[in-house]
């Protein structure tokens, strides 16, 4: 016997008498021989004491160290209530909300979380989550050459290159084309922008901050990308938009990001959440689920996935997106975070984290060897370049317990000695000046 | 009494549940004109009354540690609560840009999570990093067009997909850029061999299928689709929705299939959270290994390493590495459950439901006659006089706290009723539902307005669809003032 598997040989008799025939074989007894019965070699089974040590083992061959690198995921603070109440089984085992009157918890945490997007994003609506970022931003796009009937769209080289590849991949099954936007000093050169926008381009894809932590400001562009009837789609960390210039108040058609930044932990990169928000005039293009309130017959406030028509289970073939199963668990995480931190919680993060990485740059920037790429204000990541051999800062920091920056030269060999520096609100003074002494001392 | 505040509607203004500390880094403020203008409404709770308002919320859900959950083709079974500890350890939670040599742990529970369902498909070698089953769909279907593209082979621009196929299937084609092509069931939803014939030819780039179908059926012709199929030059992808009836027993790479996923949140016992995070592995056989996703994971020697890029993939599908989260679960459950009892999750899981059909086949209009294996599906009532409909049926179950099965799904049957019982279920919660079952189809015959009505002791009542889709109010601010 096996603790998830209840049944007895009495069980398998009775059962088996009633469907009618005398052996559990008898049930494959159509499965062509020749593809029964494979060997395969996989471990034993464990019992839960030799599962721990085992899992034990693995987790200590992780190092335990502390992060000064964010480029997309940020060492934020989780409170202890989020983990207690997101795996409730009510919450955690639950199928997607296809039965509304014994769905309505989670349904109304989608709804509460829709809110939430839309009021750090000022935007109209909110779906109920994607699977990342990335992920995220290539559906913001599949959305506009869709909603626009056209093949390009123009992308700024100050995104996050991880992003890029993902829209890479995702245009190159489409027949879609991306034309990049240049830099200028770290920032997206808005003329540039001007000179490769035209009638032919469904949507301009940004990021602020961007891949390089500057804050862009786009308060001016919606102009140029209206004129061209193209779709102006910004990606931007959620919780920065508690302090930031909101996507609503620069005329974003379809704003994006990660929301890992809303108190998940780092877990080696997922799962996190995307957003994806829009206008009312294209609600009705979205991807994903999105939750409405209606009323019950009784006239009771009740929550229910609405605007189905849109998507893949309804529309087969004819789906602009295939997605289903999202990241409704984390949407709830990102809910209780914003719920607990509240209105001056998740600021006061957001600006520590802000003052973190501002104060990291000040006491390296007074080292020889390190001076910032860029003169342009900057708000969870800095840029600096140094003399000094990257991987001997790498490993001096190592052996302190310490994960160093992270070395652009990387994913591109022409930014050899840049190296990306992060801080948020977890990082203590302490631990920011031993890092600078570490690197004062090579 | 019904609960029925938002977040919103609780708090006061000034209250604080969170604490942060007070580290003094000096004075930076950010330039005004980057500063958001507009005020921020969001919640001014303190933490218990956070702690009590998600604890109200959900207690409006049914879970699968409530009752029972047989939702066909979702494969809801026990969510062990060691993965969940296990999912917990500090050590799991590092920054993905740890060097390779700091996480070494992570990427050997990566690499040998690869490498033990490769043991159970038969598929060669896996990628971790989609995120859901549709995500592994669509990244199995960029796979397959790489494939023929990097051959010269530009005329293979469709993709059969059975009428029985999940909805996703036609989607994941087109939105990978390809046309989707229908063929025939047979009357059991099985590929009717002459059909595909019929459409096999040098545009087809490969078909979808699920085996067992999504009538619980194996197709025992799948080596002559597979050898059809591969004559023609196509590919054969398989959707791993229904992967538990097969476990350690059959397996589709040994069936031809050249591309899969597996819905680990189905199969493997992942939480499926309220709909994710879950993810989609995707499996192929050896000689389309080089088209994976980047980053990969590798065993060199002793040591793991993650590759970043190289010049056949398809390219990044994900910002890092995928849920890892959830593949520490699924490592988990695969550990747990081991080499002795992956073919006991096939043998019961498939007992369970031959055992259903058997005993409720009087009540229920049982179209495919026969041995099912996970799952199975009755078109609605047997005795439909007095016009009790499946929606009925499943409005009826919640009055009995039962999860309904899956509705109006396949879409081969008018009255579809999917059942999938899986392999963690007693006799005994068997054995109820079945008195469940036929005391609604008695209900329906003599009393059908109490159905009709149905349910009557959830949170709420049947709901007005309609109303939400006509005028869609998404957001608090969309309600604050109704």
């Amino acid at each position: 016997m096996f603790k998830y598997l209840p049944h007895t040989s009495e069980d398998i008799k009775e059962m088996l008498e009633t469907i009618g025939v005398s052996s559990i074989d008898e049930l494959f007894k159509e499965i062509p021989n020749d593809l029964m019965d494979p060997s395969f070699d996989v471990p034993k089974s464990h019992s839960e004491l030799e599962l721990r040590r085992r899992m034990n083992e693995l987790a200590n061959k992780n190092l335990a160290l502390i992060p000064f690198v964010g480029a997309g995921a940020y060492d934020h603070y989780t409170p202890s209530v989020i983990r207690h109440l997101i795996e409730r089984q009510e919450f955690l085992t639950a199928y997607t909300p296809y039965q509304p009157e014994i769905s309505q918890g989670t349904l109304q945490y989608i709804f509460e979380y829709q809110s939430i997007v839309a009021e750090l994003t000022q935007m109209d609506v909110s779906n109920a989550s994607m699977y990342d970022g990335a992920t995220a931003t290539a559906e913001a796009m599949f959305m506009a050459t869709a909603a626009r009937k056209k093949q390009i769209v123009l992308v700024s080289k100050t995104m996050n290159p991880n992003i890029i590849n993902v829209l890479k991949t995702y245009t190159r099954y489409r027949e879609l084309e991306i034309v990049f936007i240049d830099e200028k000093e770290g920032q997206t050169d808005l003329e540039d922008l001007s000179s490769k926008i035209s009638k032919e381009v469904a949507g301009v894809i940004l990021q602020t901050p961007n891949y390089y932590g500057i804050i862009e400001d786009f308060s001016s562009v919606k102009k140029r990308i209206e004129e061209a009837k193209s779709l102006f789609i910004l990606n931007q960390d959620l919780a920065s938009l508690s302090i930031l210039q909101t996507p609503g108040s620069m005329g974003v058609d379809i704003a994006v990001g990660e929301a890992q930044t809303l108190g998940l932990p780092l877990s080696y990169g997922g799962p996190y959440i995307g957003y994806l928000a829009t206008t009312s005039k294209l609600m009705r293009k979205m991807p994903g689920r999105i939750c409405g309130v209606t009323t019950d017959t009784e006239g009771k406030r009740a929550y229910v996935l609405t605007l189905q028509a849109r998507e893949q289970h309804i529309r087969r073939e004819k789906a602009n997106s295939n997605i289903c199963s999202n990241q409704s668990l984390l949407a709830l995480a990102v809910t209780v975070y914003t719920a607990v931190m509240g209105k001056e919680g998740v600021k006061e993060a957001q600006m520590n984290s802000y003052k973190a990485t501002h104060y990291l740059a000040e006491q390296i920037n007074k080292l020889d060897t390190f001076e910032l790429v860029y003169d342009a204000d900057f708000f969870k990541d800095v840029l600096f370049k140094t003399t000094l051999n990257e991987e001997i800062v790498e490993e001096a920091l190592l052996k302190e317990g310490i994960l160093g920056p992270l070395q652009l030269s990387k994913f591109d060999s022409s930014k050899k000695g840049q190296l990306l520096f992060s801080a948020t609100e977890k990082r203590t003074k302490q631990e920011i000046d031993h890092l600078v002494q570490v690197l004062e001392a090579l | 009494m019904y609960y029925s505040k938002t977040i919103f509607e609780l708090g006061r203004k000034g209250r604080k549940g969170y604490s942060l500390p007070n580290e003094d880094y000096g004075q930076y403020e950010l330039p005004t004109h980057l500063q958001r203008t507009e005020s921020l409404d969001l919640p001014e709770v303190s933490e218990l009354e956070a702690v009590r308002h998600y604890t109200n919320v959900s207690f409006k859900n049914f879970g699968i540690e409530k009752g029972f959950y047989p939702l066909g083709s979702c494969t809801m079974k026990y969510n062990p609560k060691i993965n969940q500890d296990m999912s917990a350890i500090e050590g799991f939670h590092i920054h993905p840009y740890q060097s390779v040599k700091a996480s070494q742990g992570l990427l050997e529970l990566y690499y040998e999570t690869q490498r033990i369902l490769s043991e159970l498909s038969g598929l060669d070698e896996f990628t971790l990093n989609p995120y859901a089953g549709a995500h592994g769909e669509l990244i199995g279907l960029m796979i397959m067009k790489k494939y023929h593209q990097d051959r010269n082979d530009h005329k293979r621009t469709k993709v059969i997909v059975p009428d029985s196929a999940h909805g996703t299937n036609p989607a994941s084609a087109s939105v990978a850029g390809f046309e989707s092509v229908e063929v025939k069931s047979n009357f059991d939803g099985t590929v009717n061999v002459e059909d595909l014939k019929k459409v096999l030819g040098d545009d087809i780039a490969g078909i979808m299928m699920t085996n067992p179908n999504t009538l619980g059926i194996f197709e025992k012709d799948i080596c002559e689709i597979a050898k059809l199929v591969h004559d023609a030059g196509g590919l054969l992808y398989y959707d791993g929705a229904n992967l538990n009836p097969l476990l350690g027993q059959v397996r589709p790479g040994d069936m031809g299939f050249d591309i899969m996923h597996i819905n680990v949140h189905k199969t493997f016992s992942t939480p499926h959270g309220g709909g994710g995070p879950g993810a989609g592995p995707v499996g192929v056989k050896k000689y389309l290994s080089e088209y994976l996703p980047v980053p990969r994971v590798k065993k060199v020697e002793d040591q793991y390493t993650l590759e970043l890029d190289n010049d056949t993939t398809i390219g990044q599908i994900s910002h890092f590495y995928g849920n890892i989260g959830v593949i520490v679960k699924t490592y988990s459950f695969l550990l747990s459950v081991g080499k002795e009892y992956f073919k006991d999750i096939s043998k019961f899981s498939t007992l369970n439901a031959n055992y259903i059909k058997e005993s409720l086949k009087e009540y229920y209009e049982l179209p495919i006659k026969g041995i099912c294996k996970h799952e199975f599906v009755f078109d609605g009532l047997k005795d439909k006089s007095t016009h009790v409909t499946t929606l009925d049926v499943a409005k009826r179950l919640l009055d009995y706290d039962v999860h309904p099965p899956t509705i109006y799904f396949p879409l081969i049957f008018k009255e579809s009723l999917m059942i999938e019982p899986v392999e963690s279920e007693s006799k005994q919660t068997i054995d109820n539902f079945i008195e469940i079952m036929k005391k609604v189809a008695l209900e329906a015959k003599e009393t059908p307005e109490l159905v009709k009505n149905a349910p009557y002791t959830t949170v709420v009542k049947r709901l007005d669809e309609a109303e939400a889709a006509r005028n869609p109010k998404v957001k608090y601010k969309d309600i604050q003032h109704d």
